[in-house]
């Protein structure tokens, strides 16, 4: 162990590193920004002069979480996010990392736009990685310069929001894809199924009379998209993965060997469409949507037995007025960055689901691997981005406390456990849960 | 004076038993008050009804602006084509716009599901569905059970059978909540592509066939085939529905004696009801029309406050 002396020590908490099998109660050092070890006996500790101590006993010290898709809404709806505003609303979520999706506007499907993201992440409270678009202006038609894209940091691709609904350019892509070694992410809802859906297809939809978004889209898509991943030997990530039969899909490709991942939206292990009908909440309208309860179990399956990899929030911001509507009219989906830690304890951990590591990887090493980013762990040398997790306290959603500038969270007013206590980005103390 | 459950009517999902009987039993003195030679009473004098119609309705809106008339009640209309809508202005600027200006009843017709809910979120005045997309249209569904009702004397035990677009239809949707709360027996028939998912859920026989979906029916109730549904592929072609689906005089001899064919309008004669089933001495179609009136009268004044006076008066 180096002997010059640390910056910040992390004392007392029950440490929870998935990478490195680590779990128990110990300390962690910080140096230059950096992990400078994780050490259990106080004795070994050395020079500890002049350190920030931060008090961590009773709580969780895991690795800074990533979650590899929001929607940061700049450039064009800075009303309604800003790469700012959305990395401040990571840190308060927990997250030292996000990767944004390319459907902004103009579209992130060149160099300069990329670079514009991560100018304005420079200062950010997270990292930001980029994700460009598959095809110029995710219109389906054309590559992106998917090359270029890469040379100035993108780290994987989507038209997150469409499916590629051309096989040939889906195929195109995966193959172009591999050169970079860049995972191929997935929005996979058949389009000639879905478009027109409003809401789960489902005893909901023909009670409410909202066009459905059948479950077989889903299914269609990630299967047709498992069968070029398996003929391409690309990287396949499917976004938000929503129903049984393409959690089965996806298990049986990696049975097979095929290079798929996934992620599965907190509001997808947590809701159901039967929560539309109490009062046509557009914040409950979301792409996929909201599935049954069936549907539901089988996400928590996937999770259980990791054909899910992660967990991912899908976070997206829609200005008020623009949900402030009639349910088909309001834009599809919810921010997520804040509520996503306190779902996952409440609704997979407490419920006896995941263990606290298991949870842990999905939102740190699994995506981190996934996309080649680095941190994910706490490993000596590693960037020191750290979440410190308070998992025994109890707090109501409030949204006069998001740090995001859009409101359109459906759990607004939910009770759930598990709080995050400190963000630390690189050395530094991004967020601070006030006493 | 009895009231409803809910200040609004937003739909008949959920509402009980006694509360549509209490619309059914009122509408029977708003009935007989339009067989008088003079049919207006002060029932809603001094308060203002809007009615907001975002989809384009004829006989709809004509009967609950006569009904609203007819009970002295000031009106005023909207529409789409008149409103501002076109200029981007929100629902619930819309509504709060007219709303500053003093009503105290909505009703609304809107291609979004929930509208009505929604608005019950944007003002204080009282409600009324008349047709929310696909979801419901309670005052149609009202006004068929009234029919019913009146000349069966009961709608406990009876067989209805609704024919055509169940997957679309919310005249359908409010018919199914509202017969089976009153003890009716239900039965669904239309092409597999137009009959939604799950759709047995709504504890409902389900036929595709439509002689079997006749056998022993006391009421037909058929809904007018929108012919866009034929362009978006839901079914081949207008002749091949009349062929499986259009009821024609021979079709009727699987009913019950004393059968009865009803249609919400507006009818496509020939294609979904022959002329002869329409026009003939089992047919209610205009009955309807005119109950329609007295559901509306009933379901304004009830919702309409302590200050309204009744139908007596």
């Amino acid at each position: 162990m180096n002997n010059a002396p640390v910056d910040m020590i992390i004392s007392g908490g029950r440490v929870i590193d998935p990478a490195l099998g680590f779990g128990k109660d110990a300390h962690v050092l910080i140096r230059n920004g950096a992990i400078a070890g994780i050490e259990s006996d106080v004795q070994k500790l050395g020079d500890t002069s002049g350190a920030t101590v931060i008090d961590a006993s009773g709580k969780l010290v895991v690795p800074g979480l990533i979650d590899i898709h929001v929607h940061l809404r700049e450039p064009g709806r800075e009303d309604e996010e800003t790469v700012e505003s959305g990395c401040r609303a990571a840190a308060a979520g927990g997250f030292t990392a996000v990767c944004c999706m390319p459907n902004t506007s103009p579209r992130i499907d060149n160099q300069e736009t990329v670079m514009f993201v991560q100018d304005r992440a420079k200062n950010a409270d997270a990292r930001v990685y980029v994700v460009g678009a598959i095809t110029k202006g995710s219109e389906g038609k054309e590559l992106s310069e998917i090359g270029d894209l890469v040379k100035v940091g993108a780290v994987a691709i989507t038209d997150d929001g469409h499916w590629v609904e051309n096989s040939e350019i889906m195929r195109r892509a995966m193959e172009y894809s591999k050169m970079f070694n860049i995972p191929v992410m997935d929005h996979a809802e058949e389009s000639t199924l879905c478009a027109s859906g409003i809401m789960n297809e489902s005893f909901e939809s023909t009670r409410l009379g909202l066009r459905g978004r059948p479950a077989v889209g889903e299914e269609i898509a990630v299967m047709r998209d498992i069968a070029l991943c398996r003929a391409t030997g690309a990287r396949l990530h499917i976004q938000h993965l929503s129903t049984r039969r393409a959690v089965e899909a996806v298990r049986a490709a990696k049975a097979e060997g095929i290079r798929v991942t996934t992620e599965a939206c907190p509001h997808h292990f947590v809701l159901t469409d039967e929560a539309i009908a109490k009062e046509f909440n557009t914040c409950l309208r979301v792409n996929p949507p909201l599935r049954s309860a069936d549907d539901r179990e089988a996400i928590i399956e996937g999770l259980i037995d990791g054909t899910i990899d992660c967990i991912a929030s899908d976070h997206a911001p829609h200005a008020q007025e623009e949900k402030d509507c009639e349910f088909d009219l309001a834009p599809p989906g919810m921010i997520g960055l804040e509520t996503t830690l306190g779902l996952v304890k409440t609704y997979l951990i407490d419920k006896g689901y995941l263990n606290w590591a298991d949870a842990v990887a999905k939102m740190t090493i699994n995506p981190a691997k996934m996309f080649n980013l680095p941190g994910g762990t706490l490993k000596t040398g590693s960037p020191a981005d750290i979440t410190i997790i308070d998992p025994d306290a109890s707090w109501t959603v409030d949204q006069s406390k998001f740090r995001s500038m859009s409101r359109n969270s459906p759990f607004i007013g939910w009770k759930l456990q598990g709080q995050v206590y400190r963000t630390i980005l690189g050395g530094r103390v991004v967020f601070e849960r006030e006493a | 004076m009895s009231k409803l459950a809910s200040p609004h009517l937003l739909g008949l999902e959920g509402v009980s038993a006694d509360d549509i009987t209490l619309i059914l039993d009122t509408t029977d003195t708003f009935r007989e008050v339009l067989d008088r030679p003079i049919k207006k009473l002060p029932t809603l004098r001094g308060l203002t009804v809007l009615n907001l119609f975002y989809e384009p309705s004829t006989r709809t809106r004509i009967s609950f602006e006569l009904a609203e008339k007819r009970l002295s009640a000031d009106t005023v209309s909207f529409t789409t084509s008149t409103s501002s809508v076109k200029k981007g202005e929100s629902l619930r600027d819309t509504v709060q716009n007219i709303e500053a200006m003093k009503i105290d009843m909505i009703v609304v017709r809107h291609s979004s599901p929930g509208s009505p809910y929604y608005l019950t979120q944007c003002t204080n005045s009282n409600v009324i569905n008349a047709g929310d997309g696909s979801h419901e249209h309670p005052t149609q569904a009202l006004l068929d059970m009234y029919t019913i009702r009146k000349k069966y004397g009961k709608l406990d035990g009876l067989r209805v059978v609704l024919v055509g677009d169940v997957k679309h239809s919310r005249v359908i949707r409010s018919n199914v909540w509202g017969l089976k709360a009153m003890g009716a027996s239900v039965a669904l028939c239309g092409p597999s592509t137009l009959i939604p998912a799950d759709v047995e859920r709504f504890g409902c026989d389900v036929y595709t066939n439509l002689d079997e979906a006749l056998e022993g029916a006391d009421v037909v109730n058929i809904m007018r085939l929108q012919l866009e549904r034929q362009q978006a592929g839901l079914f081949p072609s207008q002749r091949e529905y009349t062929n499986l689906f259009g009821i024609t005089k021979d079709r009727l001899k699987r009913l019950n004696n004393n059968f009865t064919i009803m249609h919400p309008g507006p009818m496509n004669r020939g294609v979904e009801i022959s002329s002869e089933v329409a026009d003939g001495e089992s047919s209610v179609i205009l009955d309807q029309v005119t109950n329609g009136q007295a559901v509306r009268m009933a379901v304004l004044y009830l919702l309409s406050g302590p200050e309204a006076e009744g139908p007596e008066a």
